[in-house]
């Protein structure tokens, strides 16, 4: 509870700063302020209580993934000074809605309340769409913030639709009443039809196939820096909010659903590799990959029965910090190149050596080799499929893992064996800073999994 | 705690020989690469003595799900670690002498792969195994992609990316496999592994899982088809690291963690694996016969040996198994010899085309009975260590099936057939204009040879012991895997 005011304490503090004309300081300002929320969130460790008649849920889940959302959030406005260079006068603008998608995020990962759950979507969701858009003079942002809005819109609807007949059928919109009166009376059609219409929401939000055709235009028209932010924390904040909702009161659901899910799962692991297969942009590359990372998740989902947040945490941990590596990389290049696509990192082995291992680094933890993080993420989600009997499932996302090598190598290959024209890269500190913060944690965290393993 | 010295030193060397540059690295690596191989002498008198305290270590690493960072030696281990470290000084040696860009990488991902690959043989925990058997996959795949030979960059691209996705691929079943053994065995020790009983439906999936891991790597028919692009298309010394040690990652892991973990899907399956092991060994000899280019000949070459290893190994007879270990070591040192042959003759003639060779012995003697002596201990000879070797393989292979047997036999009348014409085509005869100024062996590359045919000679005229060695080993697998 403490995390969310705080947070959302923060963005307004940057945008006094930038009506006190301090733009020089709004990021460190924002960096640090971030950093002791961070501090302040791990303090509630270990509690379990709720906040405003349940509205905040203090429990370690919520606790686990605050602290993750802030992590990536602090990491990536680190990076934001220098990628706005050019438009200074608005930074804070930025910089405040950035935090404010963040309180949006933490909010999903804490809600204890439907209420509360649409709050935080659309805090989340309307500081994204503006972010989107940011670059004004790009059409191409321009088009990405109309398309996100427009579609984002329309799932926000299914989703409040959706609570309306769960509102209808039980009385409440608070998770725990829900889940007690599903727990003691029969459902009738009116519950499932909501939780269905809920699913839908969720799916489009986590942009699981077939309810994924914005997320590669919306990702590839916003800049770079944004779509970082929407590939982590805004997907991992709508699965932890995805995951808490099914856990806490839909479980009974999952039934009837089982064979959505499933295919859901596999489709979306399996149209985001193979479509990342033709891609020719980094940028959209990692869009379609962020697609079938999202069908990785979805796997934890379908088993959630099981019990299943450990495993979807570390992946979420895994999965975020490569991504922020592999994005602050790819700003750098594309800063230099002046473009996004994969030959944009040509010869990047022989003049940027420190770059290119980071990158190898990021991209082998996401293609799940081990000893790097993303290999552990992989092996936790598959092995809790596999204990809640979905083999077929599994074999299905091992095919697939291999599909994804495929394209992660594409960019390997760029950088070890074409040879660049390109003249030197120039990197500034708060980007060394991050890269090496993110190889450093994707190794710790591959060879030393336990800490986060058993958190939850 | 000596062997937990053998296991990092190699990370430990590989640090170094980046951060001494390229002028030196291949001279402190190889000075390295011999204390390591100091080390694991200390490790055999270790194990001989029986001292626990050297030769095992078990610490607990990740509590869920279990796993051990265990590591020991038994006698299979330890030749296998002793094939490593022997081999690896003479790899780098055979490549000292040439310049290469960028030589401090090359040098410390050769040891970094040493490092995986006895962490892959002293690993007694199938996860840690798993691990430094997926660590072993990126220093060959950079060592192949980026110093490799192929003039055709993107052929060689698609080559090496081809092994890459092929052992991958593998390697991920026999994940699947190992998670799904975890929930009966709750570890992954060999302890709980060995001897589960599963359901024979259950143990033919978890079996098809995990072969086709080792499959892809041995290779085994029809798994083989990344082998010739990939060992033509790699530097030499990352064709000797692949031929010579990697192949035995495969073999090494039928003994250790396949036939004792699911005896009934290995009792199902032998009859089709052993058929296709020798498709594969008449297969791969047929078309090492019809090879125009010395370096594909050997590929195909070590396809049929290695053929002919599973094939022992899968009748399951302590001979079958004595064979598989002798000739595993053996084959590591023949095709290392013979690849280093097969180099010397690039560097001076700049082709590796049998057509285009002939004469070599007129002005190269010394070069010329090296490798005649290699390439006889290859075909098999008496008094060379693969006679044993595969006299015992055959044997196992008669005593399961005696047809069977006599075909897989026909390998050493192949073996000879391409061999020899292969000697004589590129060393007798006159010479041309490419071979007429063929230098003889300078000391550093007969350094190489030395220490191979010694092993050729020692181990084929006295085998003991080796077998001697691996024997309590061998016959804790058969307890478990003849049931």
């Amino acid at each position: 509870m403490k995390t969310l005011i705080y947070t959302s304490g923060l963005g307004i503090v940057c945008m006094l700063a930038e009506m006190l004309n301090l733009r020089k300081v709004v990021v460190p300002l924002a960096v640090v302020g971030l950093l002791a929320i961070f501090g302040l969130n791990i303090t509630g460790w270990g509690l379990n209580e709720g906040s405003f008649n349940n509205m905040v849920m203090t429990d370690n889940f919520g606790t686990a993934f605050s602290g993750l959302l802030l992590f990536l959030g602090a990491l990536l406005l680190m990076l934001s000074s220098n990628f706005y260079k050019n438009e200074d006068s608005r930074i804070a603008d930025y910089v405040c809605i950035i935090i404010f998608t963040l309180a949006g995020a933490i909010a999903l990962s804490t809600y204890g309340n439907m209420a509360m759950l649409f709050m935080g979507l659309e805090v989340m969701s309307i500081s994204l769409y503006i972010l989107a858009g940011s670059r004004k003079r790009d059409i191409r942002s321009n088009e990405a913030a109309m398309k996100y809005f427009l579609m984002g819109s329309f799932a926000s609807g299914v989703l409040l639709f959706g609570i309306a007949l769960i509102y209808g059928e039980t009385a409440s919109f608070d998770l725990q009443a829900i889940a007690n009166y599903v727990s003691t009376t029969q459902t009738t059609m009116m519950f499932n039809i909501g939780v269905g219409m809920i699913l839908v929401a969720m799916l489009f939000k986590v942009s699981a196939v077939p309810f994924h055709f914005w997320a590669p235009d919306v990702y590839e028209g916003s800049p770079m820096l944004i779509t970082a932010l929407m590939s982590t924390v805004a997907k991992i904040a709508a699965f932890a909010a995805f995951y808490r909702l099914f856990t806490s009161c839909f479980l009974i659901a999952i039934p009837t659903y089982a064979w959505v899910l499933t295919a859901v799962a596999a489709l979306t692991i399996t149209v985001g590799n193979f479509t990342a297969l033709n891609q020719d942009s980094f940028k959209r590359l990692l869009a379609f990959s962020g697609i079938s990372h999202a069908g990785y998740m979805m796997l934890a989902i379908v088993s959630m029965y099981g019990k299943t947040d450990n495993a979807i945490f570390y992946y979420a941990v895994a999965y975020g910090i490569s991504s922020v590596a592999a994005f602050a990389i790819a700003i750098v290049v594309a800063k230099n190149v002046g473009n996004e696509k994969i030959d944009g990192f040509n010869g990047l082995g022989k003049s940027k050596p420190f770059l290119a291992a980071a990158l190898t680094i990021a991209i082998l933890s996401m293609a799940g080799i081990p000893p790097f993080a993303g290999f552990f993420g992989k092996y936790y989600i598959f092995s809790e499929a596999i204990k809640t009997g979905h083999i077929g499932l599994t074999v299905v996302a091992v095919i697939n893992s291999i599909v994804g090598v495929y394209y992660y190598f594409k960019v390997i290959l760029a950088m070890y064996t074409k040879d660049s024209s390109e003249s030197v890269i120039s990197i500034s500190p708060a980007y060394t800073f991050v890269i090496i913060l993110c190889t450093l944690l994707t190794i710790l965290i591959g060879i030393y999994p336990t800490a986060l393993a058993n958190l939850l | 705690m000596l062997l937990l010295g053998v296991l990092f030193f190699p990370l430990i060397a590989a640090v170094l020989v980046y951060l001494s540059g390229n002028r030196h690295a291949g001279k402190v690596a190889l000075g390295l690469a011999l204390v390591e191989l100091a080390a694991s002498a200390l490790l055999l008198n270790s194990y001989n003595n029986a001292d626990a305290l050297n030769i095992s270590f078990l610490a607990p690493w990740i509590d869920n799900p279990h796993i051990n960072f265990h590591i020991a030696v038994d006698g299979l281990s330890l030749l296998m670690v002793l094939l490593t470290t022997f081999l690896v000084p003479i790899i780098i040696l055979s490549n000292i002498s040439k310049t290469v860009d960028n030589a401090r990488s090359l040098y410390a991902l050769v040891l970094l792969m040493q490092f995986a690959l006895i962490g892959v043989f002293v690993s007694m925990d199938a996860f840690l195994y798993y691990i430094f058997w997926e660590v072993a996959l990126i220093p060959i795949y950079f060592i192949a992609l980026l110093w490799g030979e192929g003039q055709d960059k993107p052929f060689r691209n698609r080559a090496i990316f081809k092994f890459f996705v092929y052992t991958l691929a593998g390697s991920l079943f026999m994940l699947l496999a190992f998670i799904y053994l975890y929930q009966y065995a709750d570890g992954f020790g060999v302890n709980e592994l060995y001897g589960l009983g599963l359901s024979d439906k259950e143990q033919l999936f978890v079996f098809l899982g995990i072969f086709i891991a080792f499959a892809v790597k041995i290779p085994v028919f029809p798994f083989h088809t990344w082998q010739p692009d990939t060992y033509k298309e790699a530097p030499t010394i990352g064709t000797m690291l692949l031929a010579g040690i990697m192949l035995k990652m495969g073999l090494y892991s039928l003994l250790r963690w396949l036939l004792p973990v699911v005896p009934h899907g290995v009792a199902i399956a032998t009859p089709y694996v052993i058929i296709l092991c020798v498709v594969g060994i008449i297969y791969g000899s047929i078309i090492a016969i019809r090879q125009g280019d010395v370096k594909r000949l050997l590929a195909y070459s070590s396809f049929a040996h290695v053929g002919l290893i599973a094939a022992g190994t899968f009748a399951l007879t302590n001979e079958g198994l004595q064979g598989a270990v002798v000739q595993m070591l053996a084959h590591g040192v023949n095709v290392v010899g013979l690849f280093f042959a097969a180099e010397i003759i690039l560097r001076r003639t700049g082709t590796l085309e049998i057509a285009q060779l002939g004469g070599i012995r007129n002005v190269a003697p010394k070069f010329a009975t090296c490798f005649m002596i290699i390439v006889l201990a290859s075909v098999a000879l008496p008094t060379t260590n693969a006679f044993i070797g595969e006299f015992l393989l055959l044997y196992g292979a008669y005593q399961y099936n005696t047809y069977l047997g006599a075909v897989a036999g026909l390998t050493i009348i192949l073996g000879a057939v391409y061999m020899l014409r292969m000697y004589q085509k590129t060393m007798l005869g006159e010479t041309n204009a490419l071979t007429a100024d063929f230098a003889d062996l300078t000391i550093s590359e007969l350094l190489v040879f030395v220490p191979l045919i010694v092993a050729i000679f020692v181990f084929g005229v006295y085998p003991k012991p080796l077998m001697d060695l691996a024997q309590p080993a061998l016959d804790t697998i058969l307890n478990f895997a003849v049931r």
